[in-house]
């Protein structure tokens, strides 16, 4: 292993210190949310106790103060994301509502009947269905880009749906479900040339590398601060300024105006175009907490980390008899979704609890891969730089038990 | 600490469910389906003329739980009135929600209380109810029955 110290960023998470059923808590279900560290949780607590104000609006000390550290989180994101300008960073209540937003803002504006978008099949439910109501709206078609059996995109099928027809290209940056890690780059620079704009989901991808989206010239960018160490209830949407300049308000409301009269509304400028209401003041706050503390990590120690635990981990799980690791990509992050003979993920779920470890079964809100897989389900342990070697062994463990009470 | 979900009844009916088929010329059939975890499954139920289930049968896929309960639910039904299924599923149904205490209460579950320490399960209590829903699906000529 190597010399990141693990055991004492472990201690910035007390969420770790619980047990389960009695056994210390092995948390493997990193990519349906995250621990949060102490600094998160303080800082939210700051805002509630001594600082709580609406942002935007008033002259009072308090609202200046929210104010002053709201649009200080924003800083952070853009710094976060290398975007060019801070006005380009839009908050919203998670990644799901942010792909709504440019499904509806931008969709309805640009696209029409004809038109083409285009997805992967290994897209989450949230990349899916805000594309299949625009196009039921607009009399777009979508189109999806086929996987193979390591789930990785093929390339070569995506290059021959691209026409002049296509106007968007949605795509998720890393698989929740298999771990793929796409190559977004190439897939922006192909989409590029024929002139469609591209989406990339960075829900997953947020705590696997480091995002420049100026280097990838994605057009649009979302991620859940949840998934990031962050609150929940906050997510950000990057947009290219043309884009966001050009796009219509999502919601109307407080703070998206200039001003507002019968006759006339005029919209506010960016950012607050696309932040109608009150906004999730705290968990921005929160936000800039996670995201500072987990660029302080630094990625190169903390990438060699997580893969070392990716490779323990999948070997481990191959070495039980009757386990099958489903999404075996080239280039993966630190997810293994897996199943085990004779032992229904749900079943397997249940029963590692029981030794204290957290996994998620179930279908990961990707039904069409496992429709793919041919398989109802799985499990799947998704691992954070605060996992070790030793709780994987838990989880090896868990499972055998698991096999011996179903004589699997 | 709650109680021990996995039982041998319940294993051993997962291992080698009873009724695991098709009827033909059923009287009344029903799909089920849970969508959060993917249990998926039809149960076959041949009412006679008098109101008797003469044969109850299901296929399908899902989890231990599902298919134990699904199995053990078919046994429980042959050659019992429709009236008496439906009291069944009542009784099944308060059962798995931790609101009917067998040893406290009065009931016609018999086998079927190895479900009684599911309630402690809240994420499983689906599990166990997908087929009598469907079951009672079944006879009330709904096609298909999502516990969504």
């Amino acid at each position: 292993m190597s010399t990141f110290n693990v055991q004492k960023l472990r201690h910035e998470f007390p969420n770790l210190n619980i047990t389960v059923h009695g056994k210390p808590l092995v948390y493997l279900d990193n990519a349906a949310t995250t621990l949060k560290p102490r600094c998160v949780v303080d800082a939210i607590n700051a805002y509630y106790v001594t600082g709580v104000s609406n942002v935007h609006r008033g002259v009072h000390y308090l609202s200046e103060q929210a104010t002053a550290a709201f649009e200080y989180s924003r800083q952070v994101v853009r710094q976060f994301l290398h975007a060019r300008r801070v006005e380009e960073i839009i908050f919203t209540k998670g990644a799901t509502e942010s792909l709504n937003l440019i499904a509806n803002s931008y969709g309805r504006h640009f696209l029409k009947k004809g038109d083409e978008i285009i997805i992967s099949h290994m897209e989450h439910h949230s990349n899916i269905v805000p594309w299949q109501m625009l196009c039921e709206q607009t009399g777009a078609v979508l189109k999806v880009i086929p996987i193979n059996e390591r789930g990785e995109i093929i390339f070569e099928e995506y290059t021959k749906l691209l026409s002049e027809k296509t106007k968007l290209v949605s795509l998720v940056w890393v698989s929740n479900s298999l771990g793929t890690v796409n190559p977004v780059k190439a897939v922006i620079e192909a989409a590029h040339k024929q002139g469609a704009v591209v989406v990339i989901d960075a829900a997953q991808a947020v705590t696997h590398t480091a995002i420049n989206v100026q280097e990838l010239d994605c057009d649009f960018l979302v991620f859940s601060g949840h998934k990031v160490f962050g609150p929940t209830g906050v997510g950000v949407l990057y947009g290219k300024e043309k884009w966001l300049e050009a796009m219509p308000p999502y919601q109307g409301g407080g703070d998206m105006i200039k001003s507002v009269t019968f006759a006339k509304t005029t919209y506010n400028v960016l950012p607050y175009k696309f932040e109608a209401g009150t906004p999730p003041i705290a968990e921005v706050i929160g936000l800039r907490s996670a995201l500072e503390f987990f660029q302080n990590i630094g990625w190169d120690a903390m990438k060699q980390y997580k893969q070392e635990l990716l490779d323990y981990g999948t070997k481990m799980l191959l070495s039980i008899n009757g386990v099958r690791v489903i999404g075996t990509a080239r280039e993966k992050t630190s997810i293994i979704s897996f199943v085990v003979d004779g032992v229904h993920p749900h079943d397997l779920g249940t029963l590692v609890d029981q030794e204290g470890v957290a996994i998620r079964t179930g279908h990961h809100c990707t039904q069409p891969v496992m429709e793919f897989f041919k398989i109802p389900a799985t499990a799947r342990a998704s691992l954070a730089f605060y996992n070790t070697k030793e709780e994987l062994d838990i989880l090896a463990s868990s499972i055998k038990r698991a096999k011996d009470i179903f004589n699997a | 600490m709650r109680d021990e979900l996995y039982q041998q009844t319940i294993l051993e009916h997962n291992r080698n469910p009873r009724n695991y088929r098709k009827i033909e010329g059923a009287t009344h059939v029903a799909e089920g389906y849970n969508p959060l975890c993917g249990d998926h499954l039809w149960v076959y139920v041949k009412v006679n003329a008098s109101g008797v289930i003469e044969d109850a049968a299901f296929e399908g896929s899902g989890c231990a739980i599902s298919k134990a309960s699904a199995s053990m639910m078919t046994a429980a039904l042959k050659g019992k009135s429709v009236k008496d299924a439906n009291v069944l599923f009542e009784e099944f149904h308060r059962l798995v929600k931790g609101d009917l205490k067998p040893d406290q209460q009065a009931n016609h579950l018999d086998k079927l209380t190895v479900f009684s320490g599911i309630w402690q399960y809240p994420a499983r209590v689906k599990c166990a109810s997908l087929s009598w829903h469907t079951m009672h699906g079944a006879l009330e000529k709904t096609k298909t029955v999502s516990t969504e």
